[in-house]
């Protein structure tokens, strides 16, 4: 198969001025460096949101504290629920799957490698544009503003009546133009995984990360168009004289929230089932068994795919639609978790009789397991509209779609980094230390996620700058703000991790896994082209087959 | 051997996390020695009032029924994390590949559709009972408006307006007499939370929603603003109290009384109707007229001032009236710069709004 190349490669890169290694990287149209460009720049993004929540938490741990006022409290959510989402967990999924994808499938690069750099530009320049609002939020008024109109941004508190200034429309524009750029990766993962596979490598065998980023894919295209066109109505409300959630002249604030969550619940599916790919890679190589119902699994997805789009009213239960509309809403929202909880039992069934490693990657994903779960089931409790009267848009939420965004999405991009670092740098990482890592971010997370449920339950609304004593809430948010400190320690392990292995990390060859998929068949990091001989394949688990001749997957598939 | 080891390895690094999480908690009790008022804590799991109570009921089932699952998958999960972990014993070869089961994967899709089933119909009851409710004829009318950063209270059939404090009868068996709110906004979006009473209910402009409640005990009911509305979301505190039949008409007969005319403020009075006050606050039986802030006739008969944000007492007032800023920044009240003379008769004028 493709290994042969390896002695092709011989260009030394290092050898040249710095100056021309960053114009190779600026101008670059090559997959792999586009997927590391993105995350870094997601890495980075990370840490400005990790900055942000820490701001909130400190003025949070006492009732009454004058950390900050109530005008950068408000900024700050708005800032970190933006960077998070848009900003930190997209572009570094999207950058695994740019990595990942063409190897994966065996292809020399994506469909369109031009596409996908102008994608890549857009998605950095949004959110570069979404920081310099801290420096031209107000325009010509005065000093620096970001935007505060918390990151779903409800109307009409993005009237100009009351949001003066530049700071929504500094959001407003990050988000659109970075959502153009989302739609052209989009675009670029579909065309590639349809049109691009090596030969043998029918649908039915293509490695899970592809299936799943296929549905993410065409997830994207749908759920980002809605959110792209809410956009421009905005502007249009606030410069050219429309009313669509222009309360004061007749608009609809309730439009918008329609408008933004069709987006914004499929948009958390969006996030999760790459995350899922992930898992479904992991697992199985460190339980040294293939995944346990590989058609059914892609099955669920694409329910979750359909069925994710007839949800999205679930976070409007409050809004007062008459008892049919909720009773309707309560229904897809909770049949959602049934193909969700056949994905967590096939990796448990995966992981049954196996011999399983705990290598730092496995960690990260039995982690995922155990949390989505917990996030799954508070989640049936949100979708029971009358609990969620109560729930909803309290701290108990909060901690909900924390535990899906850190506890399940972040866990699982850790353990893509341990997994796929040796195959991107040609380095191993310190396993001690990504144990570190692991363990402080886990009491971290569990010291904050896990107590930030019972003040939602005590009456305690988000989005609040401080709190009155007395209402049995600070002993709660005195230990959400504690764990924080492991969490920040947890991810200092990890960035030590990453930068000290690249320079001293040992050289961590072909398949340092013993794993199964055909990117480790080249070698690491991977050559400009990927594969010098196309690679052909008649099972899921092509480097099975040719370390195990006399057992190969293709008999039984 | 080894295998206990292993085990001792885990039981020491279970036992050191335990540890850990005790001492964090332990730490955190001693910075709060003294327990919260629990009449004070406003928790979902203390219904006192019909909506709130069966919203309680259908949560202790959705509850049972999680932490059943819970603990099913998370002890096979523990279980196949210990049974199935790579030991120092095993040889290098690979374990039996298995690629999937029809009838198992069948099974653990069609149980969890029959949970989701009972869930659905027990959930669709609940959602009938509170949202289709009936309006017996003793029922109270009130409009609720939210602003930027404070409730207005309108009693249209009794003529009463007042302003973040809502008094309403307590619940009766014999006579109902439940409190049904229609819920406005003048600007933003806000939501109507008091959690021992009622699940939140949103309050959007250009929309008429509507939300009930019956207390079932008399008393003060904590809640505030549920829904971001800007910069002092977090201090647009809510309390509703709950009198007794003959209390509440009390209440009702002292709010339709005109203001107090009192000569002996009269220099207050006249500050008061001569600054911008009178453009945002009415005081009825006076020039002051404005919808834009509260309404002050009554303004002593509430306990808190700022929405909440501050005792009702001549010091918090007169600093109020001084620089709002300084209780709740952000505010949309501007500091009317007045000399300390002037603020002295101005707070004495509004002590007298009884």
């Amino acid at each position: 198969m493709s290994s042969q190349a390896i002695t092709l490669t011989t260009v030394r890169q290092d050898a040249r001025p710095v100056s021309e290694r960053i114009h190779d990287w600026v101008v670059t149209v090559d997959h792999k460096k586009l997927g590391i460009l993105y995350i870094v720049y997601g890495l980075v993004f990370l840490m400005l949101g990790g900055i942000e929540a820490t701001i909130m938490r400190i003025q949070l741990i006492v009732p009454h504290n004058h950390f900050v006022s109530p005008q950068v409290f408000n900024r700050m959510f708005t800032m970190h629920g933006t960077t998070m989402i848009f900003f930190v967990v997209m572009p570094l999924l999207f950058g695994f799957g740019t990595y990942l994808i063409p190897l994966m499938i065996g292809a020399r690069d994506m469909a369109f490698p031009r596409l996908n750099a102008f994608s890549f530009w857009m998605t950095a320049f949004g959110g570069v544009l979404l920081y310099f609002s801290f420096i031209g939020g107000y325009g010509l008024y005065g000093a620096g503003n970001a935007p505060d109109v918390g990151w779903f941004a409800y109307a009409p508190l993005t009237a100009r009546a009351f949001s003066p200034g530049h700071s929504t429309d500094f959001w407003t524009l990050a988000l659109l133009i970075s959502g153009i750029g989302s739609i052209g990766t989009a675009v670029n993962f579909i065309t590639t995984i349809l049109s691009m596979r090596c030969p043998g490598m029918t649908l039915g065998k293509m490695p899970l990360l592809a299936w799943l980023n296929l549905i993410m894919g065409g997830m994207v295209i749908l759920a980002l168009s809605p959110l792209t066109a809410a956009q421009i109505m905005l502007s249009i409300d606030r410069y050219l004289g429309g009313h669509f959630f222009d309360t004061q002249a007749g608009g609809s604030a309730v439009l918008w929230m329609h408008f933004f969550w069709i987006f914004g619940h499929p948009e958390v599916y969006i996030l999760v089932v790459p995350a899922f790919a992930f898992v479904s890679e992991i697992i199985p190589v460190f339980s040294r068994k293939p995944i346990f119902g590989y058609p059914i699994m892609v099955a669920a997805t694409v329910c979750i795919g359909f069925i994710s789009f007839s949800v999205w009213a679930h976070h409007m239960f409050t809004v007062g639609m008459n008892s049919y509309g909720n009773t309707f809403f309560t229904v897809t929202s909770m049949i959602i978790a049934v193909p969700t909880g056949i994905k967590i039992f096939n990796w448990l069934g995966t992981m049954w009789g196996g011999k399983i490693q705990f290598k730092a990657p496995m960690l990260f994903c039995v982690g995922f397991v155990f949390q989505f779960l917990i996030a799954g089931l508070t989640g049936i409790m949100l979708a029971t509209s009358p609990f969620d009267w109560q729930l909803g848009n309290s701290y108990f939420v909060v901690a909900h779609f924390h535990y899906v965004i850190v506890g399940a999405i972040l866990f699982t991009i850790f353990g893509a980094f341990y997994y796929w670092f040796p195959k991107m740098s040609g380095r191993m990482y310190n396993e001690a230390l990504g144990k570190w890592h692991f363990w402080l971010f886990f009491v971290g997370f569990h010291l904050t996620f896990d107590f930030m449920h019972i003040p939602g339950m005590l009456g305690m609304p988000r989005r609040i700058y401080t709190y009155e004593p007395g209402r049995g809430w600070e002993i709660w948010n005195l230990i959400v703000t504690i764990g924080v400190i492991f969490q920040i320690f947890g991810v200092l392990a990890f960035v030590i991790n990453l930068l000290w292995s690249f320079w001293k990390g040992k050289a961590a060859g072909n398949d340092p896994w013993d794993a199964w998929t055909l990117e480790w068949s080249t070698t690491s990091p991977p050559p400009d082209y990927d594969f010098a001989v196309t690679p052909a394949v008649r099972s899921r688990r092509p480097l099975w087959d040719r370390k195990h001749p006399e057992d190969p997957d293709w008999k039984y598939e | 051997m080894k295998r206990s080891e292993h085990a001792r390895g885990l039981l020491h690094r279970a036992a050191g996390i335990a540890v850990l999480l005790g001492g964090v908690l332990l730490a955190a009790k001693l910075c709060y020695g003294a327990p919260p008022d629990p009449g004070q804590i406003p928790s979902i799991f203390k219904p006192q009032s019909t909506p709130a109570n069966s919203i309680f009921h259908l949560s202790l089932l959705v509850l049972a029924i999680t932490g059943l699952i819970f603990a099913l998958v998370f002890s096979l999960l523990v279980y196949v994390i210990v049974k199935f972990r790579k030991r120092d014993i095993d040889d290098a070869s690979e374990p039996p590949q298995v690629y999937g089961s029809n009838q198992i994967e069948l099974a653990w899709t069609v149980i969890p559709i029959l949970i989701v089933l009972v869930l659905f119909l027990a959930t669709a009851r609940v959602i009938r009972s509170i949202q289709d409710a009936p309006k017996p004829s003793g029922a109270i009318e009130v409009i609720a408006i939210g602003h930027q950063f404070w409730w207005e209270f309108r009693y249209p059939a009794l003529g009463v307006v007042t302003a973040n404090e809502l008094h309403v009868p307590v619940g009766d068996a014999s006579n109902p007499t439940p409190t049904f709110l229609t819920l406005l906004s003048a600007d933003t979006d806000h939501s109507f939370w008091v959690p021992r009473l009622a699940g939140k209910t949103d309050l959007i402009p250009n929309r008429v929603n509507h939300t009930w409640i019956d207390p079932l005990q008399t008393g003060l009911y904590l809640g505030q603003c549920a829904q971001y509305c800007g910069t002092q979301h977090a201090k647009m505190l809510l309390r509703v109290y709950a009198d007794s039949p003959e209390q509440f008409n009390q209440w009702v007969q002292e709010q339709k009384n005109p203001a107090n005319n009192n000569d002996a403020v009269a220099d207050g009075r006249r500050i008061f109707e001569t600054t911008a006050c009178v453009n945002c606050h009415a005081v009825s039986g006076t020039i002051a007229d404005g919808h834009f802030g509260p309404d002050l006739t009554h303004l002593m008969s509430r306990e808190t001032i700022a929405s909440g944000a501050a005792l009702n007492t001549r010091e918090n007032l007169r600093a109020w009236l001084q620089n709002p800023d300084s209780i709740k920044p952000g505010s949309l009240m501007p500091a009317m710069q007045l000399n300390e003379k002037d603020l002295d008769a101005l707070t004495a004028y509004l002590l007298t709004l009884r």
